[in-house]
């Protein structure tokens, strides 16, 4: 089962759960599971429509899976997918 | 190792350094990575800092002390006391005054040398370009989205690398953004995040060391462009995770479709940023979702005379535990599955820091029913600024 990296600002929504372990073959499928797990993060990384957010870069490894094959990309035992988020900084507004 | 070209020519011959330099750059001097050249190169160099906050702090104070000859600070800001946790560039001694005043006297006295010039004034699309113009490098040290949409786009136009930091929490970003060569964030970050979705000052915090590490790999990074050594972050995403401690990167492309540095631009000048991140229509909803609201005089005045009014706060226990006004906590999260404990013909008015948490549940408690439910304007803090200062201001 490939594993995923939960950024900080999401952890909330993993109860706290810095990495998680999740079904699927595909990055769009890990994804997709992984937010039926945690219903918290679902509206964080989908859009209404069901799209994943632009602003929520997924990498498998090291490379973006826009530059992969999407959420087409395979991904297998051991496989790391990472969300990375857009943070700010410090503080707000 | 590839030799890049030092972004600022040697100005050998048209500039010497004084003895007292020499002294002082000795720890460079001595590598043969900068030795004298290099160290005329940084002084020659102008670097720009927009923001003198967490990640502004650090960086200023050691690229004045590298002997970088010319430093711009661009801030609008006074110096808080919820700032000096990590903004270390100001001091106790220097709250309520502007942070482009103490953070000049402190750069001059780190390195008279250095010039400091100094631009008191909120960074925007009117003025960036012109201010960007006459730095060699520029800095990202914001704290907003507006305001790094803004750097991005104006660093791509003037063609001149944008040394980014970030910070959340235990997290950092780090990276270089030089669409001369390579991606800029927007070809990472096409879009920001809409107001509300990304975490609230309430769910938010950062450790204040956190800065100092991501501070200090800019002012690395902007070192090295200056000379042209070492490999800079172009094209690469460095993480850094605190609690874990561990670096990891992240292959960064230019996106050939990017609306500002791509192949077929249609950003070509500075936009309205605020209107871009969402902000204006926000504020509107925020200010339009219409809660019935009431003051923390007209709150006290209520408690004074013993009116029949429940007070909730939905804040969470850690804040609580900071600061409290002895009112029933239920924490916003938690709300949904505790409807059952409060009587819905009640009078109810809830609290949070500043207001807009407990918008949030003024709402879900009238969808589930309640008539009588009002939000306190401006929260605890409020309460601690016009009723009570006993209550600390967190």
């Amino acid at each position: 089962m490939p594993k995923v990296k939960i950024p900080t600002p999401l952890r909330q929504y993993t109860a706290g759960s810095p990495e998680v372990e999740v079904g699927g073959a595909t990055a769009g499928e890990a994804l997709g599971n992984l937010a039926s797990e945690h219903p918290d993060l679902k509206q964080h990384l989908y859009t209404g429509d069901g799209k994943l957010r632009s602003f929520v870069n997924v990498y498998k490894g090291d490379e973006d899976i826009r530059y992969l094959e999407g959420p087409d990309t395979k991904v297998g035992e051991g496989d790391e997918l990472s969300i990375i988020p857009s943070i700010a900084g410090g503080r707000c507004r | 190792m590839q030799a890049r070209q030092p972004l600022v020519e040697s100005p050998n011959g048209t500039m010497e350094l004084s003895n007292e330099e020499i002294a002082r750059y000795s720890r460079h001097l001595i590598m043969p990575e900068v030795a004298l050249d290099g160290q005329k190169q940084l002084k020659a160099a102008k670097i720009l800092t927009v923001g003198t906050g967490g990640l502004g702090s650090p960086l200023a104070l050691y690229l004045a002390a590298a002997g970088v000859g010319t430093i711009g600070i661009v801030d609008f800001d006074v110096v808080d006391e919820s700032n000096l946790q990590r903004q270390i560039i100001h001091g106790t001694s220097d709250l309520g005054r502007p942070k482009v005043e103490s953070a000049y006297e402190k750069l001059k006295d780190i390195n008279p040398n250095v010039e400091v010039r100094v631009h008191e004034e909120a960074l925007t699309s009117e003025n960036a370009l012109e201010i960007f113009e006459d730095y060699d490098v520029i800095v990202d040290g914001t704290d907003n989205f507006p305001t790094r949409y803004l750097v991005n786009d104006a660093c791509v136009l003037l063609g001149k690398p944008n040394v980014y930091g970030s910070i959340f929490r235990f997290e950092g970003q780090a990276s270089v953004f030089y669409a001369e060569e390579g991606p800029c964030y927007r070809c990472l970050y096409p879009e920001p995040p809409p107001p509300g979705l990304v975490p609230s000052c309430a769910e938010g915090g950062v450790l204040g060391i956190l800065p100092g590490a991501i501070g200090t790999i800019q002012a690395t990074e902007t070192v090295k462009l200056i000379l042209g050594i070492g490999e800079p972050l172009i094209g690469r995403l460095l993480l850094y995770d605190a609690l874990g401690m561990s670096f990891r990167e992240m292959k960064l492309r230019k996106d050939p479709n990017c609306p500002v540095c791509g192949e077929n631009p249609t950003v070509t000048e500075l936009i309205d940023y605020q209107e871009f991140c969402g902000i204006p229509q926000a504020n509107a909803a925020e200010e339009g979702n219409g809660v019935p609201e009431i003051t923390v005089k007209e709150l006290k005045n209520k408690l004074d005379n013993e009116e029949a009014i429940n007070v909730l706060d939905v804040r969470e226990p850690h804040e609580y535990e900071v600061a409290n006004i002895g009112v029933r906590l239920i924490p916003l999260g938690e709300l949904p599955q505790r409807l059952v404990e409060l009587d819905q013909h009640e009078y109810f008015v809830v609290h949070c820091k500043t207001g807009a948490r407990s918008a949030r549940a003024v709402k879900l408690l009238q969808e589930s029913g309640f008539q009588n439910v009002y939000n306190v304007k401006g929260g605890i803090t409020a309460w601690s600024e016009e009723i009570d200062p006993s209550v600390p201001k967190y």
